[in-house]
């Protein structure tokens, strides 16, 4: 069974432990701008929302990429950048309906979450659990992403049922 | 007997078909031609094999290190042979090779072949489009540092083509026939904002004018481009980004029926059972405008690859359309843009412009839904612009705040599709 990040932005002060841990693991700086999990924030509700790639199995990314630089890692479901052969296009970024990848000007490549290998950095460092790694079927984000996928078309393709 | 289905092209919509149907129909025969004598590749690659990023290996679509095996281990019969004629009656295709080929069911995925302007010289060695790998490496011999260019066309190819002959150190010349760069990808302050980028980083774009004939000229046997003006340009090599169009030869004397593409239903068939479409060649659907189009881009053609082989493995799938979508990098000035860019009958709009910072975001709303962007220099999350043109989701309250801050898009589809709020776990 997969594990997938479960995120519970109720539980969620903004202190950026994650984004700090994320940029430490990916980049090796603390700086809240390479993080691959990203806080939002919403000032009429009071509220943060801490939130990245879902690992969706419809994997857009992954099927828009031209040169095959971006690969499913069968362990942890994670989609996976290949930093040496992309290209920089960009594609993934305009095809991921999540927002989920983005390009890095200063290495010219594009860059998304990949679960740290199997051991989320932003799940460790969260002090109030808002963000957990658990069993995929209990995520929140699971449920968000089926959620935003039943509106028309972004199944790519409905399933047909008779007529 | 098994089912024998043939793809006639060998680009991402063919190969990500063949895959499909040897994933969902395991039992079925795959054939796949392709007329070029690389592996399969991406043209969207390249611009970057140009720039010197990548070799040609770098252009595979799949496997870099050895492809043949990638497709024969998947049970593919990738075949280096070009479709000379198509006998729908027979379900038998003509190959070049003299083979005939029967197939019980036939994907059209033979992309688009490069459209020349009708001028003077256009044939003249030197005169190259950049649509292939051999023009590519055409161009790579010419295009050494210092060489002089012309490319002709700034629209979405010429573009990309554009910032891969700066790299290479050419001194260049771009002449566009629309008022604008990229005209239909993006609207006048956009295109003018490119414009003045390309200008600052020394680059001359000359906008609203044409190449009217090429002759052979100076010494050397370089090239020279005439401009309607009367000005020449002199030139060891002129490339022609000036827009494509569908290969439909082959359907030429069939009763497939065609417009500008291949003419399908939801289900990417065309009129005569068992004959499919799919890629630049398709005329398919639209999500933005419910209308039948080619869009001639890479994730259409991999969404209609992935269609049209469900269908043709007998699993009924409706092409719901595709978003028309770009993203370009214009020496460093990334550029993108989305469904309904240009606005919507009735719509409503709002725009963010910070001419100095060279950004630019400009929504557009049809009700209470998202149906287009246009974005310039917008790098994160910019994916989520499909997301909300696509999910079709009611923005509610966010409609207003997005009016009031554009480029709160991340905030709008989470505060959208995930409720937020005090007992937000009660209602999720
Ligand atoms: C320089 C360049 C840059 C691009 N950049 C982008 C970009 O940034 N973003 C984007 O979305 N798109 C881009 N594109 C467009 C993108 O590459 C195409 O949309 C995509 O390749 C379409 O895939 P396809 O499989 O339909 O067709 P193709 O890739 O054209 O493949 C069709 C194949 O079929 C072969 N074929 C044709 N007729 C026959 C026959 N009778 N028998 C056998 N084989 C045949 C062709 O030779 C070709 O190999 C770019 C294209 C170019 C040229």
């Amino acid at each position: 069974m997969l594990k997938s990040l479960k995120i519970e932005a109720e539980k969620c002060t903004s202190c950026m432990q994650c984004e700090l841990a994320c940029s430490y693991q990916a980049e090796g700086v603390f700086n809240t701008a390479k993080s691959r999990i990203k806080i939002f924030t919403f000032h009429h509700e009071g509220r943060f929302v801490p939130y990245t790639c879902t690992q969706c199995s419809e994997a857009w990314c992954l099927h828009a990429c031209p040169v095959e630089a971006i690969v499913l890692n069968p362990r942890t479901g994670a989609k996976e950048v290949l930093a040496d052969a992309c290209v920089g296009c960009k594609v993934c970024t305009i095809a991921c309906p999540f927002g989920t990848v983005n390009y890095d000007e200063d290495t010219k490549v594009v860059y998304k979450c990949d679960l740290c290998g199997g051991d989320p950095e932003c799940a460790k460092a969260c002090p109030t659990e808002a963000i957990t790694y658990v069993q995929s079927e209990q995520t929140g984000l699971e449920r968000m992403r089926i959620h935003a996928a039943q509106a028309a078309g972004l199944a790519g393709g409905a399933a047909d049922s008779g007529a | 007997m098994a089912m024998r289905h043939v793809i006639v092209g060998a680009g991402p919509a063919g190969v990500i078909a063949a895959e499909t149907l040897r994933a969902v129909q395991p039992e079925s025969e795959v054939v796949l031609l392709g007329d070029e004598p690389e592996p399969p590749y991406s043209r969207m690659a390249l611009p970057y094999y140009l720039s010197g990023k990548i070799d040609e290996s770098g252009t595979y679509l799949r496997s870099r290190a050895n492809p043949a095996e990638h497709y024969r281990a998947l049970g593919i019969d990738l075949r280096q042979d070009r479709a000379a004629s198509l006998d729908t009656e027979r379900r038998s295709l003509r190959l070049e090779s003299g083979e005939k080929l029967g197939y019980d069911r036939l994907l059209m995925a033979t992309g688009a072949v490069p459209l020349s302007p009708p001028i003077p010289g256009i044939d003249l060695p030197g005169v190259l489009n950049c649509w292939t790998m051999e023009d590519a490496r055409g161009i790579a011999t010419r295009a050494a540092k210092g060489a002089e260019v012309v490319l002709m066309g700034a629209g979405f190819i010429g573009c990309i083509i554009l910032e891969s002959l700066v790299r290479r150190g050419v001194r260049l010349s771009v002449i566009e026939m629309g008022d604008r760069m990229v005209p239909r990808m993006m609207d006048q302050v956009a295109g003018g904002l490119l414009k003045r980028w390309c200008g600052e980083k020394g680059l001359q774009v000359h906008t609203s004018t044409r190449v009217t004939a090429i002759r052979k000229g100076g010494k050397n046997g370089r090239l020279e481009a005439v401009l309607e003006d009367g000005s020449v340009l002199p030139a060891d090599l002129i490339i022609s980004a000036t827009g494509v169009k569908p290969a439909i030869d082959l359907l030429k004397d069939s009763r497939v029926e065609t417009d500008f593409g291949v003419l399908v239903d939801q289900r990417l068939q065309s009129n005569i059972e068992g004959i499919y479409a799919a890629g630049d060649v398709c005329q398919g659907k639209d999500f933005s405008t419910g209308q039948y189009s080619v869009q001639a881009i890479q994730p259409t053609a991999a969404e209609h690859g992935r269609i049209a082989a469900m269908n043709m493995a007998g699993k009924s799938v409706l092409h719901q359309g595709s978003v028309n979508m770009n993203v370009l990098d214009t020496l460093g000035l990334i550029s993108s843009s989305f469904g309904l860019w240009d606005g919507a009958e009735d719509g409503e709009e709002v725009k963010t412009l910070n001419e100095g910072g060279y950004r630019y975001l400009n929504l557009q709303f049809s009700g209470d839904h998202l149906v287009g962007a246009q974005a310039l220099g917008l790098t994160n999350h910019v994916g989520v612009l499909r997301g909300l043109i696509q999910t079709r989701v009611r923005l509610g309250p966010w409609k207003q705040r997005l009016l009031e801050d554009p480029t709160a898009i991340m905030e709008a589809y989470l505060g959208c599709v995930q409720p937020i709020g005090y007992n937000a776990s009660v209602l999720a």
